[in-house]
C-alpha cells in the first residue's frame, strides 16, 4: 500500500517500503532531485530537508517516520527566511560546484527562522553538519550575515 | 590501451558536425564556413580554431549562448569563459547563458593538449582566452556586417555596446537577437581585431557566476539528478582488495529484494540493477561473493612506506641536477636532512561517481560530469563495439571533482555502459556510487616519501640541494603517459621539486617510481601537494639554521624570480608579517608556483587545546590578467580549505590491502567551524591569463606547518597533522 506523505505543501502518494530513507523517495519516487545524496549516514547534510520546520537528514529518516509530518525541499522554501538567504546566496555568489548547497541553503533558512540575528557561534553549531567540498565557507558566513540584515530592513 | 584505441578511432567529424547544427535559430552559422575560416582567417585565429558557430550562439530571443568546452564543477570555468566572449563580443552580462559543448577532439580541444577534449591542469581559461575572444570579436563583426546591410550604411559608423547595435545618424539601433538570423547569413571576417585591455568592461571587473541562480534553488542538474524513461539504477559490488577478481557470485536472495530487476557480472564487478537507489542498494548487500584475491595487492600501507624508506637510501632517476651537490654537501659547513611522509588521499568530492549511459538505435548516450568527453566517448564505442561518433556525451555540472572525473580509463563512464550492454541494452542505466564506494575506491593522491638534504656554507648561504621523491606514477599507463613522462620520469611526481625557483649552485632532484597495486590520480593540485609541502617547510628550516628570518631568507633566493617575489612580498604586506601578534599565535609562510601560476600564503595560527587552530590566511596569487577577479578569490579560499581539511584530517590507509576508512565519519572534511578567515589579493599583471583552480592549494600546508613549528617548537613530517600531539612551546 502506497505511503502517504505531505511534501512542499501537498500530499504525495508514494508507493515504497517504509524503510526506504526519506531522501530516496523524495527523488526516485516524487522527482524532487534538489535535495542531495552525499553520505547516507548523515555525516555531509547535503540531504537536509525540513521535518515540521526542523532542519532534518532526510538520507537517516525512513519515509514511513514522516508520515503525519510536513516535508520541506529546496524546491518547496517560500519563506522570508528563504527568499533573503537566496538571494544573499546569489549575490555573495557563494556557490562553486553547488552540490551541497541545496542543503547549505536549508539548514541557513532554518537558523534564521529559529535565530534571525546569528553570532558567528550560532552559525558555526548550526551549520557544522553541512560539509562543502568546495570550502565556501567563508561566504557561506558572510551570506547568512547578509541575509539576517536583509530580513532586518 | 587507451592510447591505441584514441589513435584508431578518428572522429568522424563532418558527421558529427552536422549532426549537432541546430536549424533556423540565429547565428548558428552552418558548419560549412569552417574551411572558409581556416583558409582565410589571421594566422592565429586559423591555429586557435576561433570558430564562432562552435562557441557562441546568439538567438532570436536574443539570449546569447556561450557553449563551453570545459565542464563546470565549481571552479567558474563557465563563468569566465562567458566574460571573455561577451567583453569581446559586446553582450550585455544579462543576456548571457551558458551550456556544456559535446564531445569533439577537433572543435572542443584543448588546446595545451592536442587533439583531445578535457578539463585540467587549471588550464581552462589559460587554454580558451586567445581562442574565445577571437570567437566573440567574429561574432560581433557579423553582427555588425549584418546591421550594415539591413541600415545600408557603413559598419564602421554602428556602434556595438550592451546586447544593441546603434547608427546615430540614421537613428537606427537593433538587439543582437533582432539581427541574429540575418548575421548567421554574412562572411565570416579574414581578421579581427580584438579590443584593448584598457576598454574592457567584463574583464577584470565583476561579473556574476551564471549559475548562482540554478545552483541555489535546486533546480541545477547533476547526474545524479538525470531521469531518463524506463531508467534503473545500479550499483557495483566491487572487489574488496585493489587487483582481486571476480570468482563466483550467487544472486539468489538480491533477486528476491523487491525492486531489484537483474543482476549482471561486469568487468569491473557485481552490477545489481534496480528500479531505484534504495533497492539496488539492498540487493548489493544480499550478494554472495567470492573474488581471487591471488594477484591482488594485499600490503599494507605501513609496509608500503617500510619499503618506500629503504627505496629512498639509494639515488633514483635524476630529474634536475646542477652543479655538483655531492661535492657541495661533503665540503658544506652543516648539512640538514628532513624526511616527509605523505599518505593516499581521496578526493571525495559532494557527488559520489556516477554515469548515466542510454544505448539507442543509433549508438549510445551518456550523461556525466565528464572531465574527458572525448575519452569517455571513445571508451563507450570500444565497450560497444560501435564508431566513437555514435556516441553523444551530454556532459553535465559536476558535485565537485578535484581530478576525481578525470579518469584517463574513463571509469564511471565504462562501468555504465558495462552494465548496459549486459542488459542487452532494454534500459537506460544510471550507475551511482556511494559514499563508501568512493572513499574505498582507490584513485587516490598516491603515497609519497620525500628525503631532503641541504648544505650550508659558513656564512649561512645555500650551497646544495638533494631532494629526493619515493612514489608512484600517476601518468604510467595512461595516453597521458607518451606526454608527461620523459625518460621514465613522470613530471607530475616531481613538478614543484624539478622547478625550484631558489637560487641554489648545486642541485639534484632524484625520483623513485614504484610499483604498488593502489589505483592513483590527479588531486587538486597533483604534484604541488606534496613537493610544495616539503620544498616550503625545509626552506624554514634552512632558514632557521642560517639564522634569518623566513621571508628575509626566501626573498634572496628568489631575486632571479620577480613573480615569485610578487606575489610574496604582497601577502608578506598584507599579513603584517614582523609585526607583533599576541601571545599563543604564529605566523607561517609558503610560496609556490603551480599551473604558472603564483601563490603565496601567510597563516596565523594558535592551539585549542591540542588541535590547531587556523585563525587567518593573507593569499597573494597572480594567475596573469585576472579575467574575474570575484571567482579568482572564490578559488583561492576553496583551495585552501580543500588542502586545509586534508592536512589536518586525511589519509587513507591499507590494512592487508583494504582501505580502513569509508565515509566522511573517518575520512573527515573540513567544515565551517574550521575555515579561517581568507583575504585574497590579485597581483595586477598583463600576462597571458593562467588558471586559479588549483594553484590556491599547495601552499596552504606548508604555511600552517611553518606555523605550528613556531609555535610548539616541533617540526612536523608527516601528515595530517591529527595524527601529531601539539603542545604550545
Amino acid at each position: 500500500m502506497a505511503l502517504r506523505i505531505s511534501v512542499n505543501g501537498e500530499e504525495r502518494a508514494v508507493d515504497v517500503d517504509p524503510d526506504m530513507p526519506l531522501l530516496w523517495a523524495l527523488r526516485d519516487h516524487l522527482q524532487l532531485t534538489g535535495t542531495k545524496f552525499g553520505c547516507g549516514i548523515a555525516a555531509c547534510g547535503a540531504c537536509t530537508v525540513h521535518m515540521d520546520g526542523f532542519p532534518v537528514r532526510a538520507c537517516s529518516i525512513a519515509v514511513g517516520d514522516a508520515e503525519g509530518a510536513e516535508i520541506t525541499t529546496i524546491e518547496g522554501l517560500e519563506s522570508p527566511a528563504a527568499k533573503a538567504v537566496q538571494s544573499a546566496w546569489q549575490d555573495l555568489d557563494v556557490v562553486q560546484c553547488g552540490y551541497c548547497q541545496s542543503g547549505q541553503i536549508m539548514s541557513a533558512v532554518a537558523l534564521l527562522e529559529e535565530t534571525p540575528q546569528p553570532s558567528d557561534e550560532d552559525i558555526d553549531a548550526a551549520m557544522s553538519g553541512n560539509v562543502c567540498r568546495c570550502a565556501t565557507y567563508v561566504r557561506i558566513r558572510a551570506a547568512i550575515h547578509e541575509a539576517a540584515k536583509r530580513m532586518e530592513g | 590501451m587507451l592510447a591505441r584505441r584514441l589513435s584508431t578511432a578518428p572522429l568522424d567529424r563532418r558527421r558529427f558536425l552536422f549532426a549537432s547544427a541546430g536549424a533556423g535559430a540565429g547565428l548558428i552559422i552552418g558548419f560549412q564556413m569552417l574551411p572558409k575560416l581556416a583558409q582565410g582567417a589571421s594566422p592565429a585565429a586559423a591555429a586557435l580554431k576561433a570558430d564562432p558557430n562552435a562557441f557562441i550562439r546568439i538567438a532570436p530571443d536574443n539570449t546569447v549562448t556561450v557553449i563551453c568546452k570545459h565542464i563546470e564543477f565549481g571552479q567558474g570555468s563557465h563563468t569566465g569563459l562567458a566574460t571573455i566572449v561577451a567583453e569581446e563580443l559586446e553582450a550585455d552580462w544579462a543576456q548571457v547563458r551558458t551550456e556544456h559543448a559535446p564531445a569533439d577532439a577537433e572543435r572542443y580541444n584543448n588546446l595545451h593538449w592536442g587533439p583531445f577534449q578535457g578539463t585540467g591542469g587549471s588550464s581552462a581559461i589559460a587554454n580558451s582566452y586567445d581562442q574565445l575572444r577571437h570567437a566573440g570579436a567574429m561574432a560581433k563583426a557579423m553582427l555588425l556586417a549584418a546591421a550594415a546591410q539591413q541600415w545600408n550604411v557603413p559598419a564602421g559608423e554602428i556602434a556595438v555596446a550592451k546586447g544593441r547595435l546603434s547608427h546615430a545618424a540614421s537613428g537606427q539601433s537593433a538587439s543582437f537577437g533582432e539581427l541574429a538570423e540575418l548575421a548567421a547569413q554574412q562572411t565570416p571576417p579574414s581578421d579581427v581585431t580584438l579590443k584593448d585591455p584598457k576598454d574592457h568592461s567584463l574583464i577584470g571587473k565583476h561579473a556574476p557566476r551564471v549559475d548562482s541562480k540554478a545552483k541555489t534553488t535546486g533546480q541545477a542538474i547533476y547526474t545524479i539528478d538525470v531521469q531518463r524513461p524506463g531508467m534503473l539504477t545500479a550499483l557495483i559490488a566491487r572487489p574488496p582488495v585493489f587487483g582481486a577478481t571476480l570468482k563466483s557470485f550467487d544472486a539468489a536472495e538480491a533477486l528476491q529484494i523487491k525492486g531489484v530487476e537483474e543482476v549482471v557480472a561486469v568487468p569491473q564487478g557485481v552490477a545489481v540493477v534496480a528500479r531505484d537507489f534504495w533497492s539496488a542498494s539492498k540487493g548489493r548487500e544480499a550478494l554472495t561473493i567470492e573474488w581471487d584475491e591471488s594477484g591482488a595487492e594485499t600490503r599494507s600501507t605501513s609496509e608500503i612506506l617500510a619499503a618506500y624508506k629503504a627505496m629512498a637510501d639509494k639515488p633514483g632517476l635524476v630529474a634536475r641536477q646542477d652543479g655538483d651537490s655531492d661535492a657541495a654537501l661533503a665540503s658544506a659547513a652543516s648539512v640538514i636532512e628532513a624526511d616527509f611522509e605523505f599518505p593516499f588521499l581521496a578526493h571525495a568530492p559532494m557527488e559520489p561517481m556516477n554515469a548515466v549511459a542510454e544505448i539507442t538505435q543509433d549508438g549510445c548516450e551518456i550523461w556525466t560530469g565528464s572531465q574527458l568527453p572525448t575519452g569517455d566517448q571513445m571508451v563507450a564505442a570500444q565497450i560497444l563495439g560501435i564508431p566513437p561518433e555514435t556516441v553523444k556525451v551530454h556532459t553535465l555540472y559536476a558535485g565537485g571533482s578535484f581530478g576525481r572525473r578525470a579518469t584517463p580509463d574513463s571509469d564511471m563512464v565504462s562501468e555504465a555502459v558495462s552494465i548496459a550492454k549486459a542488459i542487452d541494452g532494454h534500459a537506460p542505466v544510471r550507475l551511482l556510487w556511494t559514499r563508501e564506494d568512493d572513499v574505498q575506491g582507490g584513485r587516490y593522491r598516491p603515497m609519497y616519501f620525500h628525503r631532503l638534504r641541504a648544505g650550508l656554507d659558513e656564512d649561512g648561504k645555500l650551497v646544495a640541494w638533494q631532494h629526493r621523491i619515493v612514489g608512484q606514477s600517476i601518468l604510467k599507463g595512461t595516453p597521458f603517459e607518451g606526454m608527461l613522462v620523459q625518460n621514465g620520469i613522470d613530471q607530475t611526481s616531481v613538478e614543484g621539486a624539478n622547478n625550484l625557483p631558489y637560487a641554489i649552485p648545486n642541485t639534484l632532484i632524484d625520483l623513485h617510481t614504484t610499483d604498488v597495486g593502489v589505483p592513483v590520480l590527479w588531486w587538486r593540485a597533483v604534484g604541488s601537494t606534496h613537493t610544495a609541502h616539503s620544498v616550503e617547510i625545509f626552506i624554514d628550516e634552512l632558514a632557521e639554521a642560517a639564522g634569518r628570518d623566513p621571508v628575509e631568507f626566501r626573498r634572496e633566493l628568489l631575486r632571479d624570480h620577480p613573480r615569485h617575489l610578487g606575489v610574496m612580498e604582497l601577502a608578506v604586506e598584507k599579513a603584517g608579517w614582523g609585526e607583533p601578534l599576541p601571545a599563543g599565535k604564529a605566523r607561517g609562510i609558503a610560496v609556490h608556483e603551480s599551473f604558472a601560476s603564483f601563490v603565496a600564503q601567510v597563516v596565523e595560527v594558535s592551539l585549542d587545546g591540542g588541535t590547531p587552530k587556523i585563525e587567518r590566511v593573507v593569499c597573494a596569487v597572480d594567475c596573469g590578467r585576472p579575467i574575474n577577479p570575484d571567482q579568482i578569490k572564490a578559488q583561492m579560499e576553496g583551495g585552501i580549505g580543500y588542502g586545509l581539511g586534508a592536512i589536518l584530517h586525511d589519509e587513507i590507509t591499507l590494512d592487508g590491502g583494504r582501505v580502513e576508512q569509508s565515509n566522511f565519519h573517518d575520512y573527515v572534511p573540513l567544515r565551517i567551524e574550521e575555515m579561517p578567515r581568507v583575504e585574497v589579493h590579485i597581483v595586477p599583471s598583463e600576462a597571458a591569463p593562467t588558471g586559479v583552480g588549483e594553484p590556491g592549494t599547495p601552499p596552504i600546508g606548508p604555511a600552517v606547518a611553518n606555523a605550528l613549528y613556531r609555535l610548539t617548537g616541533e617540526r612536523i613530517r608527516s601528515l595530517p597533522l591529527s595524527k601529531h600531539e601539539l603542545r604550545g612551546a
